[in-house]
């Protein structure tokens, strides 16, 4: 099996040419390429061996997994599955215990700067890491033996990128994101809750096509996929430049679709590629559900996208129920109020005691 | 008995301009910047554009206010000793005396306080600390404006802080300086008329045509 072709591999699971040709099409779209590279990456999808990849699993949900998983229609989840040799999978695997864990070594040392490793969750640095641990290691020093001796890894989802939800404040574990916890290492973030699995797959298809890993942003994201904001792309925008908004949930702009800014919607704030990709195969997305984004691909985004449903975070030290704008209108109208009192009370002393200079 | 009065040119012309666009840079900022972060008026029609104006009011607005903003510190260099960088580092021990002394007059406390031609101790510390907030202002307001740049602008623009400090956060001061602004300027309108009617020196009247009118003792 290891030395498959991934076309042979997918046309004896039944993928038809015109399904293999669509979906190179998409991965092109994907990343921003022109239709002129389709024949590269079918050409390349064609001749190239599928990729030996482990997919890690520390302080997560699962979710990630479930979006890779889930597909309303299997052919692109049967693709992205068919296309990389999955070794090591804890949720989809059927091997178990120390068999399991024995397969994840033999790719370290038979496949040595080969694979592709994927970590999915945050990874626990408190107190030696002991607050997750696998087979009776714990997640960082598997990460760090994994990822160490892979060709590139691939955090994906916003635990394993920052530390997502187990990072969130106070960090009860000291969680952290992949690059926190190994570190000279190759490290594609593809942040998200839950990722898009369209942009995993691109950016293994990146790999095999031009021998290359994506290029990345300074947050180490391809930018192909977080080179815009969600805002700048979305469905909604046009309503966002006329100024027509959502200001209460079912209210008549809601059921018109409009603009979400009003309810919180962090759109502006986040870089993804959520509005062309969407999710479960284009068919949705939040604010195509009527929801505002809530941020889940930025950095810390409990904490620093919180409140969803508010534009702005509560200044510091200052309860949930005050925002900046009322504050401040309070300090400007104490301010004006106090400068009434000193003008009377400048007044009143001046009458007893007129001043000397006054002609 | 009237004091002898003198007129004396204290502030130059780029010292007014800068602050007559400062001003109205700060209300079409303030009106424009509160808008946007809470959309007051709602379109009732597609073909509207009243958040796409709205923004552009308060873009073109900042990049006037930075270019006031350099021509002040430009000024500050090159202009008159009123105009000197110097008044806005009040910290030597006659200055932070002055300041004392201003606190008490201010406060109604004492009925004088030094006469001073160009800024007095206390106002130029309030300046600088005015000026520092406007920094901030403008580099919090270009890195939220990088965002919906790309490449080199974007960088340029300190799109690069976003890695650093999360965006809400910059947003959040972008906010609070704007309402500490409206204080300042509800405080330094006052100030001027108190002390206007108190020393009849024209300081209203300086700021729009330069000069004031002083009595010997002025420093």
């Amino acid at each position: 099996m290891k030395e498959d072709k991934i076309f042979d591999a997918l046309s004896k699971n039944g993928v038809s040419r015109r399904d293999f040709i669509k979906f190179c099409t998409a991965m092109a779209a994907t990343m921003a390429l022109p239709s002129s590279f389709i024949p590269k990456i079918a050409d390349a999808l064609e001749k190239k061996q599928k990729p030996i990849l482990v997919w890690l699993e520390f302080q997560d949900c699962c979710g990630n997994t479930e979006a890779l998983l889930r597909a309303s229609k299997p052919t692109v989840a049967e693709i992205v599955l068919d296309i990389l040799s999955v070794e090591y999978h804890e949720t989809i695997m059927a091997a178990a215990g120390k068999q399991a864990e024995k397969s994840l070594m033999d790719v370290v040392k038979n496949h040595k700067g080969k694979y592709i490793t994927v970590v999915e969750g945050s990874i626990p640095l408190k107190d030696g890491g002991v607050y997750c641990t696998i087979g009776g290691r714990t997640a960082v020093d598997i990460a760090r033996e994994v990822c160490g001796n892979a060709l590139a890894t691939i955090a994906v989802g916003t635990c394993a990128t920052y530390g997502g939800i187990p990072a969130a404040n106070p960090n009860p574990t000291g969680a952290v994101g992949v690059k926190g916890a190994v570190s000279g290492i190759n490290v594609i973030n593809l942040p998200g809750c839950p990722v898009n699995v369209e942009n995993i797959t691109a950016t293994v298809v990146h790999y095999l096509t031009f021998g290359a890993l994506p290029t990345l942003d300074g947050l180490g994201r391809p930018y192909f996929a977080y080179g815009k904001r969600i805002h700048d792309n979305c469905e909604r925008r046009a309503h966002f430049d006329a100024g027509q908004f959502v200001r209460k949930w079912g209210d008549e702009g809601h059921r018109l679709g409009w603009c979400l800014y009003e309810m919180g919607c962090k759109g502006p704030e986040t870089y993804k590629n959520c509005p062309t990709v969407k999710y479960n195969e284009g068919t949705s997305w939040p604010v195509q559900a009527g929801h505002g984004c809530i941020g889940c691909a930025a950095p810390h985004f409990w904490d620093t996208m919180t409140p969803f449903y508010r534009r702005l975070p509560k200044p510091p030290g200052v309860s949930v129920e005050k925002t900046a704008d009322k504050i401040g209108i309070g300090i400007a109208a104490a301010a004006a109020a106090g400068v009434a009192a000193h003008a009377i009370a400048s007044a009143a002393k001046k009458k007893g005691k007129p001043e000397q200079e006054t002609e | 008995m009237p004091q002898q009065r003198l007129r004396a040119y204290v502030w130059e012309f780029p010292v007014r301009l800068t602050h007559w666009i400062n001003a109205l840079c700060i209300v079409a900022l303030s009106v424009t910047g509160y808008y946007i972060g809470n959309p007051f008026i709602h379109a009732i029609s597609s073909d509207q554009y009243i958040m796409g104006w709205v923004r552009l009011i308060h873009f073109v607005a900042a990049y006037l206010f930075t270019v006031s903003f350099l021509l002040r510190i430009y000024w500050s260099i090159a202009g008159n000793k009123y105009a000197n960088w110097k008044v806005f580092f009040p910290f030597n021990k006659k200055r932070l005396k002055q300041i004392a002394e201003s606190v008490r007059f201010y406060m109604l406390i004492s009925k004088k306080q030094s006469h001073m031609l160009g800024h007095s101790a206390i106002a130029g510390l309030t300046y600088l600390f005015i000026f520092l907030l406007f920094l901030v202002e403008i580099i919090t307001g270009f890195v939220l404006y990088s965002q919906s740049h790309y490449g080199v602008t974007r960088t340029l623009m300190g799109g690069w802080l976003l890695d650093i400090i999360s965006v809400q956060t910059i947003r959040l001061y972008h906010h609070l300086i704007t309402w500490a602004l409206i204080v300042f300027a509800v405080v330094h309108v006052y100030i001027a008329w108190f002390v206007d009617i108190h020393e009849r020196n024209g300081i209203i009247g300086s700021i729009f045509g330069g000069y004031k009118f002083v009595t010997k003792d002025y420093e």
